[in-house]
């Protein structure tokens, strides 16, 4: 056999092709088209996942101005900075923007650009669906923010409690553009997570089974199950909300059968689990970078695993303690009390089991650990004014004051933010191929701990000494004053480390050491590919033999000595699909090729929810170009599929 | 030259399509089941809290008139026997008898619509009368929306049957569809409890 006559008719990965052709027919086949037309209608995961990285990143530092212009306006007594009405709409821009638009989108970021390739496979499962995912948050997100800077931004909290919200108390726009911003992110939300717990359950490398998972890949598994069962309750919550303004529905108005408190239980069965769909992937984000640089395995992937079933499951049960002040039937509130108590369990297990992988390796303190270890130490502060706030005397006490600010504000920022940074600096060479500076990363870490520490510390005695939320302003002499000065310091601090880390990215991109596949010796598989991946993620799809499958590699091999199948085609879009429990091969299913109609569709769907605010008959009319979108994505390709190659 | 890969098998042989839980669609598909059936729960337990706030239910109106309701109810559970036979015979790859389905169940949505569009004249409630009003007239539009999404995706799935696209994973597009329907009448069920049976409960 000669090499030259073979290529012609094996179209198919596999020893009879060389590396270097296989490699060039795998990159037409999976490439996104040049210039613009193929920006507005790629399907590339990674392109796709870069994109939500930077737009969620952008609106972490809109939404961070905006708390430093509240910052600012508390700096002292009486200060005139803001007026009332605008610091309302701040605050509210802050909360709404840092839930929504930053916190659940820059976790899905993650699972899309990580997940196919920690799993090993080629694609995202719906690539179509993911791309239309995004388009849909971004104008989401842009909504709400032109709605803001043209002063009808939302002014009642982010999460919008009734009366208050409804069409008595707040006429206007205002929140009929929040209600409909749930709507477009819950969109997106859902939508990426079925496209992530299809891509686990189906298209796992043969020989992932179940306890072969990466940690990070059973933490954005569970999280997307979360996303399946809260994120309705919003959709149906906020729907409601715009009809009661919009059409005269009256779900929250007690003068017609309604009842206000119905919105606060369909929100919380909803805003609780939330704070677990932004914790979990987080806890993905530690576990992932402790192995690394502890330089050994986890220590109890068994338990972490169920940690995280438990957290999953008791998230959903918590959803009352936040109405502990409206004054839920006494066994109730003992019940959940203690539900809301056990939580700390599963969070107790995983610190332990972090701690001790932690303790039995032989650590290298890079800019990941860092963040890693301020993530540990921070969030068991706010773990320790949760459990104080989960009793209900102490709950009624300090209600609605900065103590809960600050609470929440250690777990968001402390449970989130700083595995976050974490995880940049960890896959920036993935994602990039170049790596960012450990100098400026330290100056990075340290500006962020202390800024955050200054600025939200104090918040707690604020609130012991009674300095209510959402307050735009404060009188002279309650002593109320050093506290906030020395909390607005911090926040400045907080914001020099955040424009460090913006500086180090700028600058890395362009002068950047080179990464190579595994800059720090990682054992996923993400790693045992170059950075930035191909389009095509992997030449072949590899074998899986443990946890850390470029650790447990036969002696001495390098990440290319990877066992890995072939038979998968080369000249098209092709998945390996393998089976849910013990990912043996199963099937070869296709791929869809870039496509524009995704962003046709989710235009539609802009113009549909938009309109849906001026007149209920967008709903009706908003439904025909969505149609004819939705057709266009879905119909096939013609000429169709050519058919089988030849099998040599 | 590059090192050679260590390759241990070859999938060459798999196939390209399968029906059910082999297939990504499937999943996908019982993903979206999950997260309407997630939304119609919440919309009942939404029905359930607001039932206790005032001192009669439906307060001082009839409820539904049982007619069109019920007729829909036989309707859609009759529609279960041409659907599985569809999903039957797609099974089988037999293309005349998955036309004849994918039409049968064409004109079986539709008919749905019809009777749909008269059950909201027979609610003897409108949604701006009082919060009995507005979650009656949301429980049946979601169910409504429901029927024209697997009604459209219906109607696309039976063009495509006639055209050149035919090949082995239409079929499962087919199953996957079947799939969806079975779940939408099996939601009106409850559903249709709750509307129509509830009210003269209480
Ligand atoms: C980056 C530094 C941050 C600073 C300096 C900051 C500051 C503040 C301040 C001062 C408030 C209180 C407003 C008031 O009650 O009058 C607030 C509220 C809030 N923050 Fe932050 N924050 C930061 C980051 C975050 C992050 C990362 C999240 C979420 C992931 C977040 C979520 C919220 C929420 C949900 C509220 C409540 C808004 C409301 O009352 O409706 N914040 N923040
Ligand atoms: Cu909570």
């Amino acid at each position: 056999m000669t090499a030259g006559t073979d290529t012609a008719v094996v179209r198919r990965d596999g020893p009879g092709l060389g590396e270097a052709e296989t490699n060039a027919r795998l990159a037409r086949s999976w490439a996104t088209p040049p210039g613009l037309w193929g920006w507005l209608s790629t399907v590339d995961h990674k392109q796709v996942g870069r994109r939500y990285v930077v737009t969620a990143f952008t609106f972490f530092v809109l939404a961070g101005l905006l708390a430093l212009a509240m910052r600012m306006q508390l700096a002292g007594p009486e200060r005139t900075l803001l007026s009332p009405d605008r610091y309302n709409q701040i605050f509210t821009m802050h909360g709404t923007t840092m839930m929504f638009l930053f916190a659940v989108p820059m976790m899905e970021a993650f699972a899309i650009y990580l997940v196919p390739l920690m799993v090993g496979t080629r694609a995202i499962a719906f690539p179509r669906l993911n791309a239309f995912s995004y388009w849909v948050y971004l104008a989401g997100g842009i909504m709400l923010w032109v709605a803001f800077i043209l002063n009808v931004g939302p002014d009642v909290g982010w999460f919008s409690y009734v009366p208050l919200a409804g069409p008595q108390y707040s006429p206007g726009k205002r929140v009929d553009f929040w209600a409909q911003m749930v709507t477009f992110t819950e969109v997106a939300a859902l939508a990426v997570a079925v496209e992530i717990i299809v891509t686990v359950f189906k298209q796992r490398a043969p020989g992932m089974s179940l306890n072969r998972i990466p940690l990070f890949v059973w933490g954005q598994l569970v999280t997307s199950f979360m996303v399946v069962f809260a994120m309705p309750a919003v959709m149906v919550s906020s729907s409601m909300l715009i009809m009661d303004r919009l059409i005269g529905t009256h779900f929250f108005n007690p003068a017609e059968g309604g009842d206000a408190l119905l919105w606060q239980h369909l929100f919380w069965f909803f805003g609780h689990p939330e704070v677990y769909i932004i914790f979990l992937p987080a806890t993905g984000f530690v576990s992932s970078i402790l192995p690394t640089f502890a330089r050994r395995p986890i220590f109890g992937y068994t338990a972490l695993v169920l940690a995280l079933f438990a957290t999953g499951f008791l998230g959903f049960g918590l959803w009352v303690h936040h109405m502990f002040a409206t004054g839920l039937p006494h066994l109730g509130n003992s019940f959940y009390t203690a539900a809301s108590m056990a939580i700390a369990i599963p969070s107790g297990i995983q610190i332990f089991c972090w701690i001790a992988t932690l303790w039995d390796g032989r650590p290298r303190f890079a800019t990941p650990l860092l963040f890693v270890i301020g993530f540990i130490v921070v969030f068991v502060l706010g773990g320790l004014s949760g459990i104080m706030l989960a009793s209900v005397p102490l709950d009624s006490q300090v209600h609605d004051t900065y103590f809960v600010v600050a609470h929440f504000h250690y777990v968001l920022i402390g449970g989130a933010v700083f595995p976050l940074f974490g995880a940049f600096y960890y896959w920036f060479p993935k994602f990039t191929g170049r790596m960012l500076s450990e100098r400026v990363g330290a100056w990075n870490f340290g500006l962020f701990f202390v800024g955050f520490n200054l600025a939200f510390f104090p918040m707690h005695i604020l609130g012991l000494i009674g300095m209510p939320r959402r307050v735009y302003s404060y009188p002279a002499g309650v002593g109320w004053d050093e506290l906030n000065l020395l909390a607005t310091a911090g926040a400045v601090i907080l914001a020099a480390g955040v424009a460090t880390f913006v500086g180090n990215v700028w600058h890395s991109l362009k002068h950047g050491v080179s990464a190579g596949d595994n800059p720090w010796g990682a054992g996923t598989l993400e790693w045992a590919t170059s950075s930035p991946p191909p389009s095509y993620n992997f030449t072949h799809i590899p074998v899986v033999t443990g946890q850390e499958p470029l650790w447990t590699l036969p002696q001495g091999l390098p990440a290319q000595g990877l066992p890995v199948v072939g038979g998968l085609r080369v000249d098209q879009r092709e998945l390996l699909l393998t089976t849910v429990v013990d990912a043996d091969p199963d099937l070869r299913e296709p791929s869809p090729e870039p496509s524009i109609w995704p962003l046709l569709s989710a235009l539609a769907v802009t113009a549909l929810f938009i309109g849906s605010i001026f007149t209920p008959w967008a709903v009706v009319w908003g439904a025909i170009p969505l149609a004819v979108g939705l057709i266009g994505w879905f119909w096939p390709k013609s000429p169709p599929d050519t058919p089988e190659p030849v099998i040599d | 030259m590059e090192k050679a890969p260590h390759f241990v098998t070859d999938l060459a042989h798999l196939p390209t399509s399968a029906h059910g839980p082999r297939s990504a669609t499937w999943w996908g598909t019982l993903g979206f089941i999950l997260i309407e059936g997630t939304g119609f729960a919440l919309a009942a337990a939404a029905y359930f809290y607001l039932m206790g706030q005032p001192e009669t239910w439906p307060p001082g109106q009839a409820p539904p008139d049982w007619l069109w309701g019920t007729a829909q109810l036989i309707l859609m559970l009759a529609s279960l026997l041409p659907n599985l036979w569809t999903d039957r015979v797609a099974h089988q790859e037999d293309l005349r008898k998955v036309r004849v389905g994918l039409v049968v169940m064409s004109a079986v949505g539709l008919l749905t619509l019809v009777v749909r569009a008269f059950e909201f004249g027979a609610l003897n409630c409108r949604w701006d009368d009082n919060a009995y009003g507005s979650i009656v007239w949301v429980l049946l539009g979601l169910h409504a929306t429901h029927l024209v999404t697997d009604i459209g995706d219906t109607l696309v799935l039976t063009a495509l049957m006639f055209t050149r696209h035919v090949e082995p994973r239409r079929y499962t597009d087919v199953t996957d569809n079947c799939v969806y329907w079975n779940f939408v009448v099996l939601a009106w069920v409850p559903l249709w409890g709750l509307l129509y049976v509830v009210p003269r409960l209480v």
